[in-house]
């Protein structure tokens, strides 16, 4: 007995701290634990989702995990150059399913709403691209033409582009103070550089930003060292942002946007408000009908449930969990489904004092008869939430995955663990039969 | 002090019977519905999600008085938007729903809706989802869908092996698959019929309240079996003389109580978040209201009556 009181005491005692913690946590942001705030998804705190499949055609399949690292590097420099807080920039595999291997980014920009500015800042890269002029191609009705596709096709490419710069520097002409951009080529751009150079002497080398023909100077020699100048008639500003954008910007691999989510501020705001608000009713309601039907079983399931409700938010915090709209469904269903066990259990119960059995033996048979049907639907749950994460099409579908399974387990502890240690340690005489226990013990309209 | 005294219900078995004994009301019942959600889903179609299909969904809210949805349609189709549609949400906003936008497009949309500079538009949310990764996301949905039942399957039969008179195992799973198509198909067949009234959307949150429902289901199921299961065991250790049909009977009115009350519980969380939750997930606790809500009835009406009906089949061949 003493056991048995000392362990539900300690239940609820780590209930009361872990209840200080999640309280503390939160109120406190600048206190000793407000490292472990709730982390909010974008769709509860705004913020923008961008989407981007990567063009891997042209990489052999074993760079590709380099590839697609590297352009992830890029791409957070760039974030971070925009100035966002937490930003989140990750590689996902996709295309499993069908065997094709589709490589996507995904960028996360919390509290950034103005999407043409992101998209700016992230996809308008800037590509460098050096072609050959065609030997027979006509200048002057290269000059006249205005078909973007009749002009290109004057032009061959080179293995040479912006993915093999070492670094872009902006100096100034001594003589005339004319901005230009000075490139530097790794190992590899140095040697495609001098080949091109030493083969195609005489000829013109056109230089493409952005598909846009921005230089075009004559190979008087080889140039063997990999260093290259444009002076395409920049401003400082503009040579400025060029060199910025070839340092933290040559893409390695080209990405296009396939995908765009932004939630306002205010939206996800009263997202949160709302759905705490329909979690603090949903269970009150669960609460109160628990306590009028099962009477006092059911003010420890209450309890046990105040329990499962501290162990699930701390848990939120210390995985972490990164909150969402669907997710917090997750756990006010879970609220809901939590007390399945519960039901099981004192209904059975009740079933067997009803019987005439003593209240001990009827608490014992409760548990122990309830237990396989709590294990078997338990366990289903369980197996639909690694299949819901293991196959989820979002982070939506992954984040309610994940608290859904979360849920289950440790709802199989308090109610079934935690509620027969509290149970346990009433007091009541386990030998009594009738009376006040099976007023107490029985359930809804029963007397 | 007031001195309790307890009732005692007589085991009535009369009471235990009648839902057994009145089966086939409750089949052509559900019959009934699930035919009526199969019609409703061919006639109107399934209103697929960007997810699911790709395009673009933008919720405005027009800052002062919110204009005609006409003229904001006309607006549009000035601008050159074609296959785009405009639902009022809210006293405020519009959202509108176009194909897949580039960037581009999307600033022309946002500019579309005011007119020129007439009214004042927030842009609340943007979702863009293109269409390669629609169809993605949809073939995802069904392989999960399947692997979902697949798993339930063998987790029963697996979990009911031990069970083989007078019904055996796999029938039991069998008669869950049943059950659980009967729970899916109504709230399909329901969402078919709000999507064409009120735009309710077939999208990954959707599908997620399908499997939920089904996990959930299961385990009404699963409960129901588990006394038939127990019961069968106990009439053999005890030498009961029962028919198949009372232990049935028997084993469910049993867990009635448990049935009803768990699924009121869930319910109950349900409608709080239906009634004062996120926007955002208004529709999907719907769908869970009324899958859970199916999946219930179906436990208690459908799928303890059926194995009684199976083992009826199995008698009638078994004595030509």
């Amino acid at each position: 007995m003493l056991k048995v009181r000392i362990g539900a005491l300690l239940i609820i005692l780590a209930g009361i701290l872990l209840g200080l913690f999640v309280y503390y946590s939160e109120v406190h942001p600048e206190g000793r634990f407000g490292k472990w705030a709730f982390i909010l998804g974008l769709d509860l705190k705004g913020g923008t989702h961008l989407v981007y499949e990567a063009d891997t055609a042209r990489v052999p399949s074993g760079d590709i995990e380099s590839q697609m690292e590297s352009l992830r590097q890029v791409i957070e420099r760039r974030v971070n150059v925009f100035g966002v807080s937490e930003p989140l920039v990750q590689v996902e595999h996709a295309g499993i399913l069908n065997g094709s291997r589709i490589e996507r980014l995904i960028v996360e920009l919390p509290g950034v709403t103005d999407i043409a500015s992101a998209v700016a800042a992230i996809g308008e890269t800037p590509t460098l691209e050096f072609k050959l002029l065609k030997i027979d191609a006509d200048m002057a009705a290269l000059q006249a033409t205005s078909d973007t596709a009749q002009f290109m096709q004057n032009f061959e490419d080179t293995p040479l582009t912006g993915a093999l710069l070492k670094k872009a520097v902006l100096e100034f002409d001594p003589n005339t103070q004319i901005p230009i951009v000075s490139l530097q080529f790794n190992d590899e751009g140095k040697k495609i550089f001098g080949d091109i150079t030493k083969n195609n002497k005489g000829r013109y080398l056109g230089i493409f930003l952005d598909g846009a023909l921005i230089e075009l100077p004559v190979i008087r020699d080889e140039i063997p060292n990999g260093e290259a100048q444009i002076s395409g008639g920049f401003t400082p500003e503009t040579a400025k942002e060029l060199v910025r954008n070839l340092n933290y910007g040559a893409l390695p691999v080209p990405i296009e946007l396939i995908s765009t989510k932004t939630i306002g501020a205010s939206l996800g705001e009263k997202a949160v408000n709302d759905t705490v608000k329909a979690g603090l009713i949903g269970f009150a309601v669960v609460s109160l009908f628990l306590i009028l039907w099962y009477r006092l079983p059911g003010v420890i399931a209450v309890l046990a449930l105040s329990i499962y409700s501290i162990i699930i938010l701390t848990l939120f915090k210390l995985i972490p969990v990164t909150l969402t709209a669907a997710g917090l469904a997750a756990f006010i269903l879970s609220i809901g489904m939590a007390v399945d066990a519960n039901i099981l259990i004192f209904e059975r119960t009740k079933e067997e004092l009803k019987k005439g059995k003593k209240l001990g033996e009827a608490m014992h048979e409760g548990f122990a008869r309830a237990w396989p049907s709590i294990r078997d639907s338990n366990i289903s749950s369980m197996l639909t939430a690694i299949i819901l994460y293991w196959l989820g099409t979002s982070a939506v579908i992954k984040g309610f995955a994940l608290v859904f399974f979360i849920g289950v387990a440790v709802s199989m502890f308090t109610a079934v663990t935690a509620t027969r240690l509290f149970m346990y340690s009433l007091g009541f005489n386990l030998e009594r039969r009738g009376g006040i226990i099976d007023f107490l013990f029985g359930s809804g309209f029963s007397k | 002090m007031t001195s309790y005294s307890v009732v005692v219900f007589p085991n009535k078995p009369v009471n235990n019977m009648q839902i057994v004994k009145n089966r086939k009301i409750f089949y052509t019942f559900s019959t009934i519905l699930v035919v009526a959600s199969i019609i409703v889903t061919g006639v109107f179609g399934l209103n697929y999600g960007i997810d699911f299909e790709g395009g673009s969904i933008m919720d405005v809210a027009y800052i002062n008085e919110r204009p005609d949805v006409e003229l904001v349609k006309s607006s549009l189709t000035t601008n050159g938007f074609s296959g785009f549609s405009v639902r009022p949400s809210g006293d405020k906003d519009f959202i509108i729903r176009t194909p897949a936008l580039t960037e581009l497009d999307r600033q022309k949309l946002l500019v579309s809706l005011t007119a020129g500079g007439k009214w004042q538009v927030e842009q609340k949310e943007f979702n863009s989802i293109g269409p390669s990764l629609g169809s993605e996301l949809k073939s995802k949905a069904l392989v999960s869908i399947f692997a979902v039942l697949l798993v339930i399957i063998l987790f029963i039969a697996f979990a009911f092996r031990k069970v083989s008179a007078p019904v055996s195992s796999w029938k039991y799973g069998s008669i869950a698959i049943a059950c659980l198509l009967h729970n899916v198909i109504l709230p399909v067949g329901a969402f078919a019929l709000l999507g064409h009234y009120a735009g309710a959307e077939i999208d990954g949150l959707f599908v997620t309240a399908l499997l939920v429902v089904l996990g959930f289901s299961v385990h009404d199921n699963i409960v129901v079996f588990d006394r038939v299961r127990e019961n069968l065991r106990l009439n053999n250790e005890y030498n009961r003389k029962e028919t198949f049909e009372e232990t049935v009977g028997r084993s469910t009115s049993q867990t009635l109580t448990r049935s009803i009350n768990t699924s009121l519980s869930a319910l109950l969380s349900l409608f709080a978040l239906y009634f004062f939750g996120s926007e955002s997930t208004k529709w999907f606790s719907l769908a869970l209201i009324i899958g859970i809500a199916a999946g219930t009835y179906s436990s208690i009406f459908i799928g303890s009556p059926l194995l009684v009906t199976v083992d009826r089949w199995q008698a009638n061949s078994s004595n030509k």
